[in-house]
C-alpha cells in the first residue's frame, strides 16, 4: 500500500480548510503534485505545501493509499471529508469535520478531535484514540439524515448532540458523554460506556442506545419494560430495558408499535 | 403650535408598535414628547435628541483618544480593513432597515466576509430548530383576534416587550376574543416569579434548565401516555391539566424567549416546543411565535434568507454561502481566533457577547457603526455615528411574526450626518474601487 506522509510545518494563523487531505484526492499523485493541491485560509487560496512537508506518493486508487499526518492539526478543518476508501492516520489532534460524510475506508486519530466529526457518514470506520467534540455522527444543519452507516469508536469522552438524527451505523464512546444523545434518532446504535448527563434519547423514534454508567435525569417519555441479559460490543451484561420516546411518533410492524430502546447496565 | 406626527412605528423591539404619536417643536426639528410608546421606546426617540450626541466619525489614536474624521475617510478605512482581511466578520444588522442590510450583504459578498446577526446570541437556536422541524406559526393579528390559550415560555414580556400583551396577546378585544383577557387563559412557564408570571392563570415554576424535559412531558401527556410523578419539579397531574387545557382551546399559542433559546439544549428546546405545537394541531389550531428582540432582527434573517438561503451565521469567504452555527457563528469564530477584522453595525456585541469574545474584538482591526456610544464603540478602532432608523430615516423592518412594516421618518438627523445605508454605499463603492485596482 502506498503511503503519503504529511508533516505540519507551521500552524495556520487563522484556520486551514483542507478537504483535499483524503486518500481519494491524494491517490495517483506524487509528492510535488500533492504539495501543489489547494486549501483555503479565509478567502485566500493556499497550497498544502505551504503548511506540510510531503513524503511518499499516493497509490493507484484510494483503496491502496494510506495518508499519515504526523503532528498537530488542531487548526485544520475537513480532514478526511467525503473519503470513500483507503486509510488516513492522524498522529495528533484534529479540528472540525474529521470524516464528515465519509462513505468508506478507515480514519484513525491518535489525539482529540473537535465537533462535527463523522457528520452524515454512510460507511467506513472512524477511530478516535482520544476525546471527540459535539455533533459526533450527527446530521448537518437542517438535514434529517445523520449518520447512516459505518462505525465511530471514541476511546475517551464525547460532547453533546452525539448521533442527532442518526439512522444507522454504530457509535461507541468509551468515556462519558454530554447532553442530547441520539436526539431524533431513527435507527442505528449508540453505546456509552461511561456516564450520560440528561436528555438521552429525546424525540427518539427507533434505534438502540446502551448506557453503562448513570443517566442524571431520564427523559419523561421513557418507560421501563423488563430486565435482559445481553452481549454488547463483546461484553456480557445485565440491562434494564426502557422504551420511548412516548411523546414521539412511532411506526407499527405487524400490529406492534416500534419504540426506541434504551438499555441501562446494572 | 405643537405638531403631532401620528402612526409612528417604534424602532425598539420586535413588537414594532405602529400606533405611536410624536409631538414636535414648532419648527418640526425637535422631538418633545412621545405618546403611546412604552418607557423603552419613548426613551429611544428622546435619546436621539441628546445635545452631546456624536455627529461625526472618529478614529481611535495610539494614546486611546478619539480624533474626528470625515465620512469619506471612515469609509476608506472600513473598506481597506475589509478588503485586506483574510476572514473579516460583519456582525450586527438587527437595528437597521432591510435596505441597509441589503447593501451590507453586497459588501459581504464582495469582501468574502463571515456575516452574522444578533440572532446568534438570541433566537438563532430558533432558526436552527425551524430548519430541522418546520414551524406552525401565525401573525400577531390572528392571535389578537383568535387565541384563547396563551403560553409564555421562558420570556417576560412585562419587561422585555412591554406592549405585547396589551396590543396582541392578552388584553385586546378581538373578533373572537371579545372579552379581552377574560376570554383567554394565560400560562407562564418560568423558573422565576416574574411580573409576567404574576399575571398568569397558571404559572409552572419549573426547575431551571429542564424545559426540554417538561416540553417532552407535555407531548407525552397530549398523547395520554404515562408520566413519572414529577417532571422538572412539576407534578404530573398539573402537566396533564395543562395539556388538556391547551387541547381544549379554540386556538392555542406559545410565545417563547431567551429562557429556552439560550438555556441548556438551546435549539432542542425550541424543536420540542414546535413539536408540542404540531401535536396540538391534531386537536385544535395552535401556533408558536418567537419573541424576537431587536426591532429588525427578523428582517435581517429575511434579507439573507432570500439572498443567501440562510438567516444567520453566513460564511461567504469562498464566494458562496456556507452555514453551520458552531463553526460559522460569531462567538465561535472570535473565541477560536478565526478572524482578522471585525465590523459591527446596528448591534452592541460589547454588551451582549461573553467578555472573552469582546477582548478579541478589542485586539483586532474593528469598525463600529452606531448612533450611540456603546461598549462596542469603546473597544473599536473606528466609530461611525449614523442617523437613527425609524426616527431620522424611514425603512422596512420585520415584526417578530415576519410581517414587514415600513418605519417612518419623524425628524431630520443633525446636519451632515449620513444614514446607515448611505455610509454603506460609500464603503461598497470604495471596496469595488480597491478590488478593481488590485
Amino acid at each position: 500500500m502506498a503511503k503519503v506522509i504529511l508533516t505540519p510545518t507551521q500552524t495556520p494563523t487563522l484556520f486551514l480548510e483542507a478537504e483535499n487531505i483524503t486518500p481519494d484526492v491524494l491517490a495517483g499523485k506524487n509528492a510535488a503534485e500533492i504539495a501543489a493541491l489547494h486549501g483555503f485560509v479565509g478567502k485566500t487560496t493556499v497550497t498544502l505545501g505551504d503548511y506540510f512537508t510531503v513524503e511518499g506518493a499516493g497509490g493507484q486508487t484510494a483503496a491502496d493509499t494510506t495518508v499519515v499526518i504526523n503532528g498537530d492539526v488542531s487548526r485544520v478543518k475537513y480532514i478526511g471529508m467525503k473519503m470513500s476508501a483507503g486509510e488516513l492516520i492522524v498522529n495528533g489532534n484534529a479540528d472540525m469535520y474529521v470524516g464528515g460524510w465519509m462513505t468508506g475506508g478507515k480514519i484513525t486519530v491518535n489525539g482529540d478531535i473537535d465537533a462535527f466529526a463523522g457528520l452524515g457518514m454512510t460507511g467506513g470506520e472512524l477511530i478516535v484514540n482520544g476525546n471527540a467534540g459535539n455533533y459526533l455522527g450527527a446530521a448537518y444543519r437542517g438535514d434529517w439524515r445523520g449518520m447512516q452507516g459505518g462505525e465511530i469508536r471514541v476511546s475517551g469522552s464525547a460532547g453533546s448532540d452525539v448521533g442527532t438524527f442518526m439512522r444507522g451505523g454504530t457509535i461507541v464512546v468509551g468515556g462519558n458523554i454530554d447532553v442530547h444523545v441520539g436526539t431524533h434518532m431513527e435507527g442505528g446504535t449508540i453505546i456509552v460506556k461511561g456516564d450520560a448527563k440528561t436528555r438521552v434519547g429525546g424525540q427518539m423514534v427507533k434505534g438502540t442506545i446502551y448506557v453503562y454508567g448513570d443517566i442524571d435525569v431520564m427523559m419523561p417519555g421513557f418507560q421501563y419494560r423488563n430486565d435482559v441479559d445481553l452481549e454488547v460490543d463483546g461484553d456480557n451484561g445485565h440491562f434494564a430495558l426502557y422504551e420511548g420516546d412516548m411523546g414521539e411518533r412511532h411506526s407499527k410492524k405487524k400490529g406492534v408499535v416500534i419504540y426506541g430502546q434504551l438499555y441501562m447496565k446494572y | 403650535m405643537v405638531k403631532i406626527v401620528t402612526d409612528v412605528v417604534c424602532p425598539f423591539c420586535g413588537t414594532l408598535c405602529d400606533d405611536l404619536e410624536v409631538a414636535l417643536s414648532d419648527d418640526g426639528k425637535e422631538i418633545l414628547e412621545v405618546y403611546n410608546a412604552c418607557a423603552i421606546g419613548a426613551t429611544k426617540f428622546l435619546h436621539s435628541q441628546a445635545s452631546d450626541r456624536i455627529t461625526r466619525p472618529r478614529k481611535k489614536q495610539e494614546d486611546g483618544s478619539w480624533k474626528e474624521v470625515t465620512y469619506d475617510e471612515a469609509a476608506d478605512y472600513t473598506a481597506k480593513m475589509l478588503v485586506d482581511a483574510k476572514k473579516p466578520l460583519m456582525y450586527g444588522w438587527s437595528s437597521t432597515s432591510c435596505s441597509a442590510q441589503g447593501v451590507g450583504a453586497e459588501i459581504g459578498e464582495e469582501v468574502g466576509a463571515c456575516m452574522d446577526n444578533t440572532a446568534t446570541v438570541c433566537h438563532g437556536s430558533t432558526l436552527i430548530a425551524v430548519q430541522d422541524v418546520g414551524v406552525p406559526s401565525a401573525t400577531l393579528g390572528e392571535i389578537a383576534n383568535r387565541a384563547d390559550r396563551v403560553v409564555f415560555w421562558g420570556c417576560n414580556p412585562a419587561h422585555a416587550h412591554p406592549r405585547h400583551m396589551s396590543r396582541y396577546s392578552i388584553f385586546p378585544r378581538g373578533f373572537f376574543t371579545g372579552k379581552g383577557s377574560k376570554s383567554r387563559k394565560m400560562f407562564v412557564v418560568d423558573p422565576r416569579n416574574t411580573d409576567t408570571a404574576k399575571m398568569a392563570d397558571v404559572h409552572l415554576q419549573l426547575e431551571q434548565g429542564h424545559d426540554y424535559e417538561l416540553l417532552s412531558a407535555v407531548r407525552v401527556a397530549i398523547r395520554g401516555e404515562k408520566l413519572p410523578d414529577f417532571v422538572a419539579g412539576i407534578p404530573k397531574e398539573q402537566i396533564y391539566e395543562v395539556a388538556d387545557s391547551l387541547k381544549s382551546g379554540r386556538f392555542s399559542v406559545i410565545f417563547f424567549g431567551m429562557g429556552v433559546t439560550h438555556s441548556l439544549g438551546k435549539n432542542h428546546n425550541i424543536d420540542m416546543a414546535i413539536m408540542v405545537t404540531r401535536d396540538l394541531n391534531d386537536y385544535t389550531k395552535a401556533a408558536i411565535v418567537p419573541m424576537r428582540g431587536h426591532y429588525n432582527v427578523t428582517g435581517s434573517g429575511q434579507v439573507w434568507g432570500w439572498q443567501f438561503g440562510f438567516p444567520f451565521c453566513l460564511d461567504l469567504t469562498r464566494g458562496f454561502a456556507r452555514y453551520n452555527p458552531g463553526d460559522s457563528s460569531s462567538n465561535d469564530l472570535l473565541i477560536r481566533d478565526e478572524l482578522d477584522a471585525v465590523f459591527v453595525l446596528g448591534s452592541d456585541p460589547g454588551a451582549h457577547f461573553p467578555v472573552g469574545s469582546v477582548r478579541k474584538i478589542a485586539k483586532l482591526p474593528s469598525v463600529c457603526i452606531d448612533p450611540h456610544i456603546t461598549p462596542t464603540s469603546a473597544v473599536s478602532k473606528m466609530h461611525v455615528p449614523v442617523a437613527f432608523v425609524g426616527v431620522e430615516v424611514g425603512g422596512c423592518a420585520y415584526r417578530m411574526d415576519n410581517v414587514p412594516i415600513e418605519t417612518k421618518k419623524v425628524v431630520e438627523p443633525p446636519e451632515g450626518m449620513l444614514t446607515d445605508e448611505e455610509f454603506l454605499q460609500l464603503v461598497l463603492t470604495r471596496v469595488r474601487e480597491l478590488k478593481g485596482a488590485a
